[in-house]
């Protein structure tokens, strides 16, 4: 009985370990279509795929290693010493050292929209983000939850593991432009020189452009995947760690409840932040098409799960 | 955290280490002698109450084992404004030998229900003639102490905590890594 009090969710941990071997299925997949279209017709896309992969690469890269500087300067926020927000490093302080973990900077966004997210590459560079609106309707309580959760992201690196999965996402979005570009402008002055070459060169970067939107469309329903059962793994983590699922599940209820009354103007600029924040900035819709586009999780999901947690911490 | 545990989105409770805890009382001659810092015979344990009838009841027997024998110690519940709950429990200043025994008993109470998670940490107050205070923290999941010493209006005497841990190095496990010193503004007991 005691034992199963932290036990961990294998349902969850087996989902997710298979959406990443599908992503990484539909990875391969996509290497060995491209060699063979290549080798089929014996003739080059290859730079297009090279500089698809460099920059993609280059995207991701660049990303990952300045997440916590790019995801401050787009949402505002302020890095802030513990003699500014006391409160809040306070609540850090304890839950690091509940969770043995080191602390992470601790910065505050300006924005009545009630959010928080982490972010950085790994856990010495993680930065904690919360932005006025949240401390403003939380309680102590609330807000522990809510950091407990971001914590959980950190500790489970979910920021690198979601920038490497969307790697192949970016890289095939990348060679759908580029191959769409080349439809449109590249019969222009190589043509001449180049008779032979260029017979081939249009049906293929028709066919690996079709190949990319297919398997853009792939890894992005499975990143989406992925992110919502990440979202469930560290609200998990996070109610076991402060051992107050109930508080986590308020604060959950408290941020959508305000969400959804918020104006989509003021939204439009969060979406890019989205996949980093505590709940989804813009509003909710029930039905199944949108859920499977989500970034997290529905809010009955949630709280089904933070009441499950409940029972199981109560035995 | 390895490989799969990162690629699972697991994190698995970390457990406290209870047994350094009774390192302190030869600390505790080792500042008496070299600093001056006699023990206030308070010490405290900090944890994380969950919700839930477990975790309650747990608690509930702790208290009660507390204040039997013959050496009874005063126990008092206090919870502070993060939501911990500090047990705090009194003894005389030269007697650090049972405090560590009864902090002792409240651990391993804790982690025996299957609550060392909720561990946080274990503070043991000092003091000396000229009325300073230092506390000598201790980490559960780190297994480590590390000196506290407030002044008034949330301000620590940082030259003090690092002449402590100058003094006690050699007895105690003393945390090297200087940002995990975090300070217990109002703790109970000091």
């Amino acid at each position: 009985m005691v034992r199963t009090r932290y036990a961990p969710d294998r349902g969850l941990q087996a989902r997710m370990g298979l959406t990443m071997f599908l992503l990484g299925l539909v990875f391969v997949a996509f290497v060995v279509a491209l060699v063979f279209i290549l080798a089929a017709f014996k003739v080059g896309a290859g730079a297009i795929i090279f500089f698809a992969v460099l920059l993609g690469g280059g995207l991701t890269f660049g990303s990952l290693f300045w997440s916590d500087k790019i995801a401050l300067r787009a949402s505002g926020a302020q890095e802030v010493t513990p003699e500014e927000a006391p409160k809040l490093h306070g609540i850090v302080d304890r839950l690091c050292a509940l969770a043995d973990m080191p602390k992470p900077r601790v910065a505050i966004a300006q924005a009545d929209m009630p959010n928080a997210f982490a972010t950085g590459r790994n856990s010495n560079n993680a930065v904690l983000c919360v932005t006025t609106g949240l401390m403003r309707r939380l309680d102590d309580k609330e807000l522990e939850g809510v950091l407990a959760h971001e914590m959980s992201h950190v500790a489970h690196k979910d920021v690198v593991v979601m920038t490497i999965a969307s790697f192949l996402g970016i890289v095939a979005g990348l060679l759908v432009r580029f191959a769409f570009y080349g439809e449109l402008f590249g019969g222009g002055g190589g043509r001449g020189n180049n008779n032979n070459n260029n017979g081939g060169a249009l049906p293929i970067l028709l066919i690996v452009m079709l190949v990319s939107v297919v398997v853009y469309a792939i890894s992005f329903l499975l990143i989406r995947l992925l992110s919502r059962y990440r979202e469930l793994a560290a609200d998990r983590a996070g109610a076991l760690l402060t051992g107050q699922p109930s508080a986590l599940a308020s604060a959950l209820t408290k941020v959508s409840g305000a969400m959804s009354a918020i104006p989509t103007k003021d939204l439009r600029e969060a979406q890019a932040l989205n996949a980093f924040y505590f709940a989804p900035a813009f509003k909710a819709n029930t039905t199944t098409l949108s859920s499977v586009f989500s970034t997290h999780p529905s809010l009955e999901r949630r709280l089904q799960q933070l009441s499950e947690i409940s029972e199981q911490l109560g035995r | 955290m390895g490989f799969l545990d990162t690629l699972l989105g697991r994190t698995k409770p970390v457990q406290p280490n209870l047994d350094a805890l009774f390192s302190l009382p030869t600390a505790s001659v080792t500042l008496q002698a070299s600093m001056g810092f006699v023990p206030t015979g308070t010490g405290s344990v900090c944890f994380r109450a969950t919700e839930g009838r477990a975790f309650h009841d747990i608690e509930a027997d702790v208290r009660e084992l507390l204040s039997m024998g013959a050496d009874a110690a005063q126990v008092e519940v206090t919870n502070d404004s993060y939501g911990f709950t500090w047990l705090v429990c009194r003894h005389s200043s030269d007697d650090m030998g049972a405090l560590v025994t009864d902090l002792h008993a409240v651990n391993t109470s804790l982690a025996g229900g299957g609550f060392g998670p909720q561990l946080l940490c274990t503070l043991v107050g000092f003091t000396d003639p000229r009325g300073r205070k230092l506390g000598i923290v201790y980490l559960y999941k780190r297994g480590t102490f590390y000196p506290f010493a407030p002044t008034a209006a949330e301000r620590r005497d940082n030259a003090l905590e690092l002449e402590a841990r100058g003094n006690i190095g050699s007895d105690l496990p003393i945390e090297a890594d200087l940002s995990r010193w975090f300070p217990v503004w109002g703790a109970p007991g000091l």
